[in-house]
């Protein structure tokens, strides 16, 4: 258990919105390893929500199985949550927000559910831009079976059992980029100022959004010889940029001099503004992103931040031109055509 | 001696698939249908697309008798690869009709079958141009020259092509010319060859003719299906593609122009299955369909909903396995893996149709029983019901009906608990708890699914006690399945028989025919059609009355039987085998013959397979 939680919240906490503090938002007790990644990421998320004033209810949490599949036990107690089957989150949460697109869906898996088992359903769920947040919580080993490498375990990496890795990497983010995701970013768990926005963010895309987040293994691969320590991702990560997300009519900050500052408007009117040095990734571009993603490896760096974004992108629904009136909502009047209409087709087939 | 019969022969279509015989032997088959004579057809296709044989066999049978009978009275052999099988196929007295553009090879030469030429190659040759069409109107003109043969009345047939040409009138005089080509070449040929006849009858009432999947799909759509993932599969492929048809047709807004459905095609049936348990765990009625091989994948998921406790119907069209098994063949051989799918101890809800009727009717049934039970439901047809086209009741709806959405809480319920809520407590006494939807209430109500193990509140828990209770709670559930699935058809011939007989789906219309030969014979045997799992218990009350039970189906391993027992408990020595493994539909004559040499003492496998000559055989 990484913490012991007291009930004493701050009486004069911050409130948003919709008049709920950051309590509101908060899960069961983590019954991770002290130190684990994965729930930083959960506060994270949990502050990402706060800030924009989601409706816990209106969330799902879906996972699959692992250590980071267990985590939406430990955010949003007031949302519904899905520990489904191990890599099969992907089709589950497909099927739930085809049966009710006004929900909110984020879903955590790990790098062996998503990489590995799941890898299937994580590039096909990418290609029909399911509308959802998917975060990898990735450390590179897999932790419940006690320290095998995963398949994003960099050529080289070892973990604390020493074997260096033989084989090559999975790049979720060049996968997600290449089928079209038009939300596509890396992060690390120990960096709150970059991760809670790419979450905001993420949730107000419309349509696939992949943070990939690297979240070190404290037991299993928190060692000097792994490229997913907390210390060698510190070392080695740069980021490709800043953004922070304008709600409508709010007032234009002054804008630092030296930085360049593209405004991109979201789905549902909030602008989404990035910042980033005159000389830097144009994270429109899909190719250039692939290109610096390669180069970073190169150099062995970590590009962390918005990778990809399109705004353009059109979601399930929209492609298959569903009902804006959720299917589960939907009344027999509704739904079926009645005795007249099935006594034309029985004339049909006579 | 030639066979002559009025009404009740079986022909034999032998084509080549991808050259359009299928939709020229639909013809003929529903021009005896709409003449008011019961006919039965069945389509024999391969695995392929273009090139390797297929057969197309009707029935006509003025009583009514819509299984397979067995044995074949007329060949229409088109296809030069199976022409000597099929010639060898044919009944003493049967007729052989086959293109005589070129003659048949000398050694054909049984005399105990009437042999009727068609020059079809000469005839499209000399009246069509085109290639394609050269094909295609071989096809109709055999079509005409039956309907000379069997003394048919030729406006039903011209009535059928200009109804199937009706948005393509350029269509309709060259395919009535090739009627008539056929027609009059067998009238200035023929004229006394044939003893068979199919005459005007009114023996249909107001049956139609329908697929078994479409009528699945069609329930799909009354039961208010929302969402379909699916993945292809012969023989269940067809489900989807009319549930979509009809989705087209009657769930489009007439005002947004948007779908009240969606459909969506999956990487795999494990994403196919784990699509639908995400819409049902969201309130959305769902399903998928497939055929064993998917059946095996989405095993994982079936343990999970059964676990978890999320409603979802998988439509099973069975087919021959095991494995990839012979993809375009039928087979009843999944009742087993269907029952138990997935790991630890599982049970899942079957359904099993026998007709077009009950497919619609159980589909539709499917959605509240699963709901209510908050299960998987499987509906369990397979590739003779799904694909071919049967006589059937028409279907019935009441615009009355109310989905039963089962025990689901409102925003309001849960404001108005005064008591705290448990997820997967049982506070009816029926092992079914109370269900929450996904944004349902701010503050109530959220809990977290999952298929590890859990408590009453849905919490994670290793308790042994808890994790005991919730097993054996779920046994309580199944208790609560059988009052609510349907009942099994018993019928008595005779109330002090002793002997009897056991079958389900389509082993249903076979196995009567077989029976009623029997009877008239002076043996009378009550059967019990079971049409669901889990059994009703007059299912044990009706094995226990009878001495001998025949257990008639489709597979090697004898699935329903053993289930019977092991869940029973009852007479291993009473339940007697009688098994079809050959991938064809089972046939009454054989049925029939099986349960002679049994009851005569006589030491016979159980199976009533056939090589392609016909013949049973026993080892």
């Amino acid at each position: 258990m990484s913490y012991l939680r007291s009930s004493f919240r701050h009486p004069h906490a911050q409130k948003n919105k919709l008049g709920y503090t950051q309590a509101n938002y908060e899960g069961a007790l983590s019954t991770l390893c002290a130190g684990c990644g994965h729930d930083s990421i959960s506060n994270s998320i949990i502050n990402a929500c706060f800030e924009l004033s989601l409706e816990p209810h209106k969330i799902a949490k879906m996972s699959g199985i692992g250590c980071s599949s267990k985590t939406p036990a430990y955010f949003l107690s007031n949302s519904h949550g899905f520990n489904s089957v191990h890599g099969r989150m992907p089709s589950v949460t497909t099927g739930a927000n085809m049966g009710n697109r006004d929900l909110t869906y984020i879903g955590v898996s790990g790098d062996g559910d998503t990489a590995s088992i799941g890898m299937g359903q994580f590039m096909h769920l990418v290609r029909r831009n399911l509308n959802m947040v998917y975060i990898v919580m990735n450390n590179g080993v897999y932790g419940l079976t006690k320290g095998q490498d995963s398949a994003t375990a960099d050529l080289g990496s070892a973990s604390k059992k020493g074997v260096p890795n033989m084989y090559e990497p999975m790049d979720l983010c060049e996968l997600a980029i290449s089928l079209g995701s038009g939300y596509v970013a890396r992060s690390f768990s120990g960096d709150k100022d970059q991760l809670v926005p790419l979450i905001k963010g993420a949730i107000k895309h419309n349509g696939f959004a992949l943070i990939d987040c690297i979240s070190p293994c404290v037991t299993f691969n928190n060692n000097p010889q792994s490229t997913k320590s907390y210390e060698w991702v510190r070392d080695h990560k740069e980021a490709t940029g800043k953004f922070d997300l304008v709600p409508e009519a709010a007032e234009i900050q002054v804008q630092n001099p030296n930085e360049l500052t593209e405004s991109i408007q979201l789905h549902d009117g909030t602008t989404l503004n990035l910042h980033r040095q005159p000389d830097s990734l144009d994270i429109t571009c899909r190719e250039s992103v692939l290109s610096a993603l390669e180069e970073a490896k190169q150099n062995q760096q970590v590009l962390t931040g918005l990778l990809h974004l399109n705004t353009n992108s059109k979601d399930t629904h929209d492609i298959i031109n569903t009902s804006s009136k959720p299917l589960n909502q939907m009344s027999e009047s509704e739904l079926c055509p009645g005795s007249d209409i099935l006594e034309s087709i029985n004339a049909s087939l006579r | 001696m030639r066979i002559e019969a009025v009404n009740d022969f079986v022909i034999r279509f032998a084509n080549v698939n991808g050259t359009g015989s299928a939709s020229a032997n639909n013809m003929f088959s529903k021009a005896v249908f709409r003449m008011g004579v019961p006919v039965s057809p069945k389509n024999i296709f391969p695995s392929n697309i273009q090139g390797l044989p297929t057969w197309f066999e009707v029935r006509v049978t003025e009583k009514g008798f819509l299984g397979s009978r067995g044995d074949v009275d007329f060949v229409v052999a088109i296809n030069g690869q199976t022409m000597r099988e099929d010639y060898e196929s044919l009944v003493p007295g049967g007729y052989f009709m086959y293109d005589s553009t070129k003659a048949l090879p000398r050694d054909f030469k049984r005399d105990d079958v009437i042999e009727i030429g068609l020059p079809l190659t000469e005839l499209v040759i000399e009246h069509y141009t085109n290639p394609r069409q050269r094909q295609l109107f071989k096809n109709i003109i055999y079509v005409g020259a039956l309907a000379y043969l069997f003394d048919m009345e030729f406006e039903v047939l011209t009535n059928m092509v200009k109804d199937q040409f009706a948005k393509k009138e350029k269509l309709i005089p060259p395919n009535i010319q090739a009627l008539e080509l056929g027609y009059n070449y067998a009238k200035t040929h023929y004229t006394e060859t044939c003893g068979l006849r199919v005459h005007r009858r009114d023996n249909v009432g107001d049956f139609i003719m329908i697929d078994g999947n479409a009528a699945a799909a069609l329930g799909a759509i009354y039961g208010g299906a929302t969402f379909v993932g699916w993945y292809p599969i012969t023989p269940s492929t067809s489900v989807v593609e009319a549930f979509e048809k009809y989705a087209k047709k009657y769930r489009i807004d007439p005002e947004t122009g948007e779908n009240k459905f969606a459909i969506l095609q999956a990487e795999d049936e494990l994403a196919a299955i784990g699509m639908a348990i995400g819409a049902n765990w969201n309130g959305a009625r769902a399903f998928t369909a497939t055929s064993g091989p998917g059946v095996s994948l989405m095993s994982e998921f079936l343990g999970l909903a059964y676990f978890a406790e999320i409603p979802v119907v998988l439509m099973d069209i069975q087919r021959s396995g095991p494995s990839t098994g012979m993809p375009t063949r039928t087979q009843q051989s999944d009742i087993i893996s269907a029952a138990y799918a997935s790991h630890g101890d599982t049970k899942h809800v079957l359904l099993i149709p026998c007709d077009p009727a009950e497919c619609f009717e159980m589909s539709a049934a499917a959605f509240d029983l699963a709901d209510h039970l908050q299960t998987p439901v499987i509906l369990m047809s397979d590739l003779d019901l799904g694909m071919n086209d049967h006589m059937s009741r028409p279907f019935k709806w009441d615009d009355e009906r109310k989905y039963d959405r089962g025990k689901v809480l409102t925003a309001e319920d849960l404001e108005n608990m005064t008591e705290r809520w448990g997820r997967y407590r049982d506070v009816d006494g029926d092992g079914i708890g109370y269900r929450t939807y996904p944004g349902t209430h701010p503050t109530k109500g959220s809990y977290f699914t999952r298929g590890s193990s859990h408590d009453e509140y849905a919490a994670y828990t290793e308790d042994s006690g808890a994790y005991e209770d919730n097993m054996q709670r779920l046994v309580l559930k199944w208790e609560t399945a059988k009052s609510l699935v349907p009942k099994p058809q018993i019928k008595f011939r005779d109330k002090d028989a002793k002997i009897a007989a056991i079958f389900y789906g389509t082993t249903t219309q076979a196995s009567y025919e077989a029976l009623d030969g029997l009877q008239e014979d002076g043996i009378k045997i009550n059967t019990c059609r079971i049409k669901s799992f889990p059994f009703h218990p007059d299912i044990k009350d009706f094995i226990e009355q009878h001495e001998t039970i025949f257990v008639i189906e489709q597979n090697r391993d004898a699935q329903m039987r053993t289930l019977l027992i092991n869940e029973f408990n009852v007479g291993t020595e009473r339940l007697r085998s009688i098994l079809n493994i050959d991938g064809m539909p089972i046939r009454a004559r054989r049925i029939k013959r099986k349960i002679e040499r049994m009851l005569n003492g006589e030491q016979v496998n159980p199976f009533t397979t056939a090589h392609s000559s016909g013949q049973e055989v026993e080892a």
